[in-house]
C-alpha cells in the first residue's frame, strides 16, 4: 500500500512463466527435435494425451505447443516435439541441455482416451501431428485391454521426416497396435506406402458403431481423413480432430483462437468433427 | 460494487450535493474518474472537482461523426458516448504481465491498482462493464488484475434521460436505465435554473457515501417524474436492431454477399474494436532488455481487424480478406459471444458507428441482413 487510492495486488499469475529446465534434447527429423524438461522449481499439474502447453523461449515468446510424452510418466517431466518453423519455435527447438524455458499449461481438451474405452482406435496422424496423439498411443498401449483393435497411420513428406522413427520401426513389429506408414515422395527401399494417410485409411476393415478415430494434422489432411471415416460409417462425434489456431493466452482472455464459436484454448484444440466439420468447410472462418 | 436496489428512501442531491459527491469520495481514498471536456471531445479522465464535469455540454453524433455542442442547459450528463469507455481503466490498453531473468527466476509480480470511483456509467457501459467481468473476471483463469479493479470500483451510475443519436440500448436490453451493479445511481433533472439529481442507492458502501453528503429525502412526485424520463428515454433511440434472434441470423447469414459489401466500405482499421466497451481482444509481446538477461511480458490490446490477428505457420493469414475479417468481428459481438460466455457481446452504445472512418453503422448492417433472410 502505498496511499489510500491504490492497493498492491497480485498480477495475471495465469500468464506467468514457470521455469523449466531442458532435461535431454533429442533430435527427430531434420527440423524436429524432443526435449524432455524438468521443473526448476513446483511442478505444474501432469498434462492429459491432447492436453497443450504454452511455453516460453526466454526474451523471444512464446507459442502454443503439443505434449509428445508418455502419459505413464509421472516424474513430473513433460516431452515436448518441437518443429522450427518461426523464432519462437526456432529457439525452443534449438534448446540445449540446461536451458530454463518457461511452461504454462497444461490447457484445452483432450482425446477422451478414457471415454473410448472398449472401442476400437484408429489414430491418424500427418508430419509432426504425430506428436499429440504419441500420448494417446501410448497411453492407449498401456492399458491395451481396454482397447479393442488400435491402429495408427502415419504420412510424413519423406522418410527422413518422421518423428519418433524407431517407436515407429518397433510397434511395426508390435502386434498389440496395427500401424500403415506411408509418404509423399518415396526413396529407394521404401517399403511402406506411397501417398496420402487417407489411402490406408480407406483399405481398413473397421465396425463404425464401436470405432473412435483421433486424427492429427494438417488442416486439408483432417478433412480429407475424418470425411473418408464418415464414408465408412462413423459418426462424426466418434471422430475427434485436433485444430490449430494462433494462440497468445492459452486462456480464453485474447480472442485470437477463434474458430465460429469455438475458443480453440477452451473448447479445444481437440474437438468432435461433428462441431469442427461444418466450421471447416466456412473459408476464413 | 454490489447489487442493485430500488431504494424506497430516495434521496435528492442539488449541485452543490453533486459537488460534495465527489469530495467525499476523494476524501474516501478513490480515484474520482468521469466525463470531462477535452480536445473537443467529452472524455473519461481523473476529476479533482464535480467542476470539472462538462456542465452545458452535449453532443452530436452520426455515422463516423461526432461533434460536442453548447447545450442550453448546465447539465452535467447531457450527453451519448464518447470515443473511450470505461475498459481503459479496468482492462488497460498496455499492460505488463510478468518480468523476469534468464535463469528462470521472476521478479516480485505486483501491481499498484488504483481505486477507481467511476462517476457517470450509463447503463450500456455498466453492462459492459459486467461483459468484461463475465470475460475476463469469471472465466476458468480470472484475470486478477481486471478482478482486483473492478472489485473495487465505486461505481455512481446515471439512467440516461437523453438517449444519443447513434444509442440502441433498449434494444440490447441494457438501458436506458441502469441495471444492477452500482453503488449508487443518479438521475439528472433539468426542471430549474440548475440541475438536481434523484439518488438511488445499490449498495452499503453507496449508503455510506450518500450518508456523508447533505441531502433531501425525494418526494413520491419527484422520483415519479425522475423515472418517467428514463422510461421516455427508451423511446427517444436513435438506432434499433431488428427484433430476432441475431446469433442465428448471423450463423445462417455466413456466405451472405453482403460481407463483400460492407468489405467495400471498410477499411479494417479497427476504431470499432478500440472504442467498444466489451472488445477485450489482446495481443502478448515478450520482450527483453538490450544485455539480454531481463525480459518482460507484456500485454496490449489487439483488434480481429489486424491482418495477421489469425497467423499460424504453415497456414498463413486465416482472414485475409476484410470482409472475413468484418463477419467475424459483427458475428462474434452479436452471435458466437452467446455460445461462449452466455450473454451478446453488444450493449448498444453506438459507438462504432460513431468512430467508424466510413459510417459504417451495425444496426443498418443487422437490418438489412434480417431484411435479406
Amino acid at each position: 500500500m502505498t496511499d489510500g487510492a491504490t492497493s498492491v495486488a497480485p498480477t495475471v499469475s495465469a500468464m506467468a512463466p514457470v521455469p523449466y529446465r531442458v532435461r535431454s534434447r533429442v533430435v527427430e527429423s531434420p527440423d524436429s527435435a524432443t526435449l524432455s524438461l524438468v521443473p526448476v522449481g513446483d511442478a505444474l499439474r501432469a498434462p492429459k494425451p491432447g492436453e497443450f502447453m504454452m511455453l516460453y523461449a526466454f526474451g523471444v515468446g512464446e507459442a502454443a505447443i503439443s505434449i509428445s510424452g508418455d502419459p505413464t510418466v509421472t516424474d513430473g517431466s513433460i516431452t515436448h516435439t518441437i518443429r522450427a518453423v518461426g523464432a519462437v519455435s526456432r529457439a525452443l527447438h534449438d534448446a540445449e541441455p540446461g536451458t530454463v524455458v518457461g511452461a504454462r499449461g497444461p490447457f484445452g481438451t483432450t482425446w477422451g482416451l478414457a471415454e473410448a474405452a472398449g472401442r476400437d482406435l484408429v489414430m491418424v496422424a500427418g508430419g509432426v501431428g504425430l506428436c499429440p496423439l504419441r500420448p494417446a498411443v501410448l497411453g492407449a498401449l498401456a492399458e491395451r485391454s481396454h482397447y479393442g483393435n488400435v491402429t495408427l497411420i502415419v504420412g510424413a513428406r519423406s522418410r527422413t521426416d518422421f518423428v519418433f522413427a524407431a517407436q515407429l520401426v518397433k510397434w511395426a513389429e508390435d502386434p498389440q497396435i496395427e500401424l500403415h506408414v506411408t509418404v509423399d515422395v518415396p526413396v529407394q527401399g521404401w517399403r511402406g506406402d506411397v501417398g496420402l494417410v487417407t489411402e490406408p485409411l480407406r483399405r481398413l476393415t473397421l465396425d463404425p458403431d464401436r470405432t473412435t478415430a483421433f486424427l492429427c494434422g494438417p488442416e486439408p489432411m483432417l478433412r480429407f481423413g475424418a470425411d473418408a471415416l464418415v464414408a465408412k460409417g462413423l459418426a462424426a462425434h466418434d471422430i475427434r480432430v485436433s485444430l490449430e489456431r494462433n494462440m497468445q493466452c492459452g486462456i480464453g482472455w485474447c480472442g485470437h483462437c477463434q474458430l465460429g464459436r469455438l475458443l480453440l484454448c477452451r473448447d479445444g484444440p481437440i474437438v468432435g468433427y461433428d462441431v469442427a466439420g461444418p466450421l471447416l468447410q466456412v473459408k476464413e472462418l | 460494487m454490489s447489487g442493485h436496489g430500488e431504494d424506497p428512501d430516495a434521496a435528492f442531491l442539488d449541485v452543490a450535493g453533486l459537488h460534495r459527491l465527489v469530495e467525499v469520495l476523494i476524501e474516501r481514498g478513490y480515484h474520482v474518474v468521469g466525463p470531462t471536456l477535452r480536445d473537443n471531445a467529452i472524455v473519461l479522465a481523473e476529476l479533482e472537482s464535480a467542476g470539472d464535469l462538462p456542465h452545458g455540454w452535449g453532443v452530436d453524433v452520426g455515422p463516423g461523426h461526432y461533434r460536442v455542442r453548447r447545450r442550453d442547459d448546465e447539465a452535467a450528463f447531457g450527453h451519448s458516448a464518447g470515443p473511450q469507455s470505461w475498459k481503459q481503466f479496468l482492462h488497460p490498453p498496455r499492460q505488463r504481465l510478468w518480468s523476469g531473468t534468464r535463469d528462470g527466476a521472476s521478479d516480485a509480480q505486483s501491481e499498484e491498482t488504483p481505486r477507481y470511483a467511476f462517476l457517470g456509467v450509463r447503463g450500456c457501459d455498466l453492462a459492459a462493464i459486467g461483459t468484461l467481468d463475465r470475460v475476463l473476471g469469471r472465466s476458468e483463469y480470472p484475470d486478477n488484475s481486471f478482478v482486483s479493479r473492478q472489485r473495487q470500483t465505486f461505481v455512481v451510475a446515471v439512467n440516461c434521460t437523453e438517449p444519443g443519436g447513434l444509442c440502441f440500448c433498449a434494444s440490447m436490453g441494457t438501458g436506458p436505465a441502469v441495471g444492477p451493479g452500482y453503488d449508487l445511481a443518479l438521475t439528472e433533472r433539468l426542471e430549474g435554473d440548475t440541475p438536481s439529481y434523484l439518488v438511488d442507492i445499490g449498495s452499503q458502501e453507496g449508503a455510506d457515501v450518500l450518508a456523508a453528503i447533505p441531502h433531501q429525502t425525494a418526494g413520491s412526485e419527484e422520483i415519479r417524474c425522475a423515472r418517467a424520463d428514463v422510461e421516455a428515454a427508451a423511446h427517444r433511440m436513435g438506432r434499433q436492431m431488428p427484433d430476432m434472434d441475431l446469433r442465428d441470423l448471423l450463423i445462417r447469414s455466413r456466405e451472405s454477399p453482403q460481407w463483400d459489401e460492407v468489405a467495400s466500405r471498410c477499411l479494417t482499421c479497427g476504431n470499432c474494436t478500440m472504442v467498444c466497451p466489451t472488445c477485450f481482444c489482446a495481443s502478448t509481446e515478450d520482450v527483453s532488455d538490450l544485455t539480454g538477461d531481463h525480459a518482460e511480458r507484456w500485454r496490449h490490446w489487439a483488434s480481429c481487424f489486424e491482418f495477421d490477428f489469425t497467423f499460424v505457420h504453415g497456414g498463413g493469414n486465416v482472414r485475409q480478406s476484410g470482409a472475413s475479417r468484418y463477419r467475424h468481428w459483427l458475428t462474434h459481438k452479436l452471435g458466437t459471444w452467446h455460445d461462449q460466455f452466455g450473454m451478446s457481446g453488444c450493449v448498444g452504445c453506438g459507438r462504432c458507428i460513431a468512430w467508424c472512418p466510413t459510417g459504417i453503422d451495425i444496426t443498418a448492417e443487422m437490418n438489412k441482413m434480417a431484411g435479406d433472410d
